[in-house]
């Protein structure tokens, strides 16, 4: 079984500065991640191999330091690892990205062996779109399923999968052909913490690095900046929340301000069955 | 896990660096581990790194390795409250290659560093903490980390996981520190522009100083403070003995407070934004405390073999030294294959003979009699500024009258035969 996990490398958000005068990120002021979500596809590949078998390759679109993300894959479990990296790539959009995904993980089926399964992130945490998964599903003519919560059970010899979709009232449960791609929640499992032998072989890994030119018949026009028609119009900071106020003092004290807070505010913690009948 | 490695090295700072660094390049299969995110990341110095010892490893270093500033001036305050006598030097030699030490950030440079053993060929494994020693039959054999099917195995493990050394004394080779043996430094990375720096410090772009304080901004206790210039920030700190400080009751970051609102240091750091904060022990019992630093199939350098010269400030260029000195025991121990107790004990003799322990020795009896003596700094320091207020205020006093009334203000409390006394007693401990 060959499963393949698309990977970005992000500014950690949680710390992250805005320019206030451009109202774009300053991503020199946080250090780069692998974006949280990806962790646990990463990871749900792994659980995989170790119940069904085969070999996993991650894929990541980004600049060179986007090997360290590559390497972190590799400490979890991965196999082999795959950098498309070229400025001909920056500034896509989510069309664009799909696009360059698509065509890297053709090469490495042709390279490495046809694959059987895509796991993505649920979305990153500095776009937030989640719309590579399904792009990436569309150009590749396999069915996406999203929003997966549970591996319910891989049928090898009849090359089926179910899985469990997360909806707000529930799951549904899902059947599909392989191959397919997933995006899969946070939730799905617990990252585990890498073993010795994986930290080793991680130090030692080098990714393979591709640029446009390694990718054959590839489209250069729908690369890149060239190839994005999105225009982000507007981007700003979300305005700060009112402060909250700090109760300070000893226990009585503050469990004295917290009474008289509720009381104060007695609106809020009334029912609507309180209502005169 | 299976495979074996010729060397392990614990802790990726100066000391466990340069050691993984010297062996690589022998090409001895080293893996070396950091419990930190990366080399450096919770580091911490005064921020001064000597030029001798490191070019000893990397020749030109300065080259392209992320300094802050090569240092021009070293000052010295004696302080009082309201007042300070002092005394430093400048050279524009210092200026220009091969320049005498630089300012550093440890997070930047022990990160650098440790790449460059890495292209030395040695293994880095970061984000892992090594929790134990495997010993077989009296011999070190490997390591037990915090991961998963995590031990692993080779000739010599190398200690260099810094002052507190758990490993070290688990192996029974040295107790926990007493309280005055160790300072405690807390420290604070303030941010300021570098035009700020450069007016109000007197320097050039490129051009560092450092100015160690002695006197009131310990409150009397045994220890220095210190104000180093980075290139955007400046460091400054306050470590003192653990048993002045507990003695004293007096909490360590209430000290540093007190350091940067002091009226000589506040006007040099206005303007300032806080970016990082943190607090270090410092092995500084000296001589008399380095601890047993060689086993069978062990041996312990840097901080964790308590190889630190506090009058100097000097730790981190003993850290590789001895780093270095390990690694040269270590090549020639693979030579014959023994790595007993016994071979190995030529690091020991090679670091005693070398800078690093006659250094140590010479100051052996210093610290001790300071702490013991704590006139020197309660008294001394005080009365100093008083002289110097006198002598240089101009109010119409003949200036032998003068002289004569600051020779009584001095021996008022101590008599003329204890300030002799004591006069020869710091001498002694100093020369
Ligand atoms: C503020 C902001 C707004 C934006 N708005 C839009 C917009 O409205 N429309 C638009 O088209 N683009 C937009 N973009 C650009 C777009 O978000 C990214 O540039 C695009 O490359 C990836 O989309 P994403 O980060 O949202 O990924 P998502 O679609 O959220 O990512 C889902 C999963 O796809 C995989 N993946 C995503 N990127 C990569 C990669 N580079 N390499 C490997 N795997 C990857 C991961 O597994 C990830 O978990 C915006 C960017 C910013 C910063
Ligand atoms: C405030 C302060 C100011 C100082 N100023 C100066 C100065 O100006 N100049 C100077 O030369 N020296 C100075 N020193 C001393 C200097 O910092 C030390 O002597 C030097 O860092 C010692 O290097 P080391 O490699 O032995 O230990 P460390 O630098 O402490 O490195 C030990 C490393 O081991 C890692 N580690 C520890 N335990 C484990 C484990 N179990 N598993 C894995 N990794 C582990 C740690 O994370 C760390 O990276 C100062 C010290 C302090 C606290």
């Amino acid at each position: 079984m060959h499963i393949v996990v698309c990977v970005k490398q992000v500014p950690d958000t949680k710390i992250i500065k805005m320019n206030p005068k451009t109202n774009t990120m300053d991503r020199s002021s946080a250090p780069a991640i692998m974006n949280p979500y990806d962790v646990y596809a990463v990871e749900e590949a792994v659980r995989i191999k170790e119940k069904y078998g085969g070999t996993i390759s991650v894929l990541s679109m980004g600049p060179p330091p986007a090997v360290s993300t590559l390497k972190k894959c590799v400490e979890m479990g991965a196999d082999d690892t795959y950098l498309i990296s070229d400025r001909r790539f920056a500034g896509a959009d989510t069309l664009a990205t799909s696009y360059a995904l698509a065509e890297a993980l053709k090469k490495i089926s042709s390279e490495k062996g046809e694959i059987d399964l895509v796991i993505t992130g649920k979305q990153t945490i500095d776009g937030d779109t989640g719309q590579v998964g399904p792009g990436i599903a569309r150009r590749l003519d396999i069915p996406p399923l999203t929003f997966v919560q549970k591996i319910k059970e891989i049928d090898l010899g009849n090359r089926k999968i179910s899985v469990h979709r997360k909806r707000e009232d529930g799951y549904e449960v899902v059947e599909s052909e392989l191959p397919c791609l997933l995006a899969v929640e946070s939730g799905i499992n617990e990252p585990r913490y890498a073993p010795l032998p994986n930290m080793i072989k991680a130090a030692r890994h080098e990714p393979v690095v591709w640029s446009v030119d390694d990718l054959e018949d590839i489209d250069i026009t729908k690369l890149g900046l060239k190839g994005s028609p999105t225009i982000v119009g507007k981007v700003w900071a979300p305005p700060k929340s009112e402060g909250a106020e700090m109760i300070e003092g000893s226990t009585d004290e503050v469990v004295a301000r917290i009474v008289d807070l509720v009381m104060e505010r007695k609106e809020l913690f009334q029912d609507k069955e309180v209502q005169p009948s | 896990m299976d495979e074996k490695f010729d060397v392990i090295v614990v802790g990726a700072g100066p000391a466990g660096t340069a050691c993984a660094y010297e062996l690589a390049k022998a090409g001895l299969k080293v893996i070396m581990f950091e419990r930190g995110e990366y080399p450096g990341s919770k580091n911490v110095m005064g921020g001064v790194l000597y030029r001798k010892q490191m070019e000893e490893i990397i020749p030109e270093f300065w080259k392209e390795a992320p300094l802050e500033r090569p240092v021009v001036e070293q000052r010295f305050w004696m302080m009082d409250e309201e007042s300070m006598v002092t005394m430093g030097y400048k050279g524009l030699e210092w200026a220009k290659e091969p320049y005498n030490n630089f300012t550093v950030l440890r997070a930047k440079f022990d990160q650098w560093f440790a790449q460059k053993a890495v292209e030395q060929g040695a293994l880095l494994i970061n984000e892992t903490v090594v929790e134990a020693c495997i010993v077989e039959d009296n011999r070190v054999v490997g390591v037990r980390t915090d991961r998963p099917d995590g031990d692993v195995y080779a000739d010599v493990v190398v200690l260099a996981d810094g002052v507190n050394s758990l490993l070290a004394k688990q192996l029974g080779f040295h107790k926990e520190w007493r309280p005055d043996e160790v300072a405690l430094a807390v420290m604070e990375v303030l941010k300021l522009p570098s035009e700020k720096i450069e007016d109000r410090f007197n320097l050039e772009p490129d051009q560092g100083c450092t100015i160690e304080m002695f006197g009131d901004v310990t409150k009397g206790i045994l220890g220095t403070a210190f104000l180093y210039t980075n290139k955007e920030s400046v460091n400054i700190g306050v470590g003192t003995t653990l048993s002045g400080l507990m003695k004293a009751k007096i909490r360590p970051y209430d000290l540093l407070e007190y350091v940067k609102n002091h009226p000589m240091v506040k006007p040099l750091l206005e303007g300032n934004e806080s970016q990082e904060y943190a607090a270090h022990l410092i092995p500084e019992g000296g001589y008399n405390s380095i601890p047993k630093i060689v086993g069978n199939g062990v041996v312990v350098v840097g901080d964790a073999a308590h190889l630190v010269n506090a009058i100097h400030r000097e730790g981190s260029n003993m850290a590789m030294a001895s780093g270095r000195m390990a690694a040269e025991t270590i090549i020639t121990a693979r030579e014959v294959n023994d790595f007993s107790e016994n071979m190995l004990d030529s690091y020991r003799v090679r670091l005693m003979d070398s800078f690093v322990g006659q250094d140590l020795k010479k100051y052996k009896d210093t610290t001790h009699t300071f702490e013991h003596h704590p006139q020197y700094f309660k008294e001394y320091i005080p009365m100093l500024n008083r002289a110097a207020g006198q002598m240089f205020t101009v109010d119409g006093t003949p200036k032998k009258q003068k002289q004569k009334e600051i020779l009584r203000s001095m021996t008022e409390n101590r008599g003329k035969l204890g300030v002799l006394q004591d006069l020869y007693r710091a001498w002694k401990v100093m020369k």
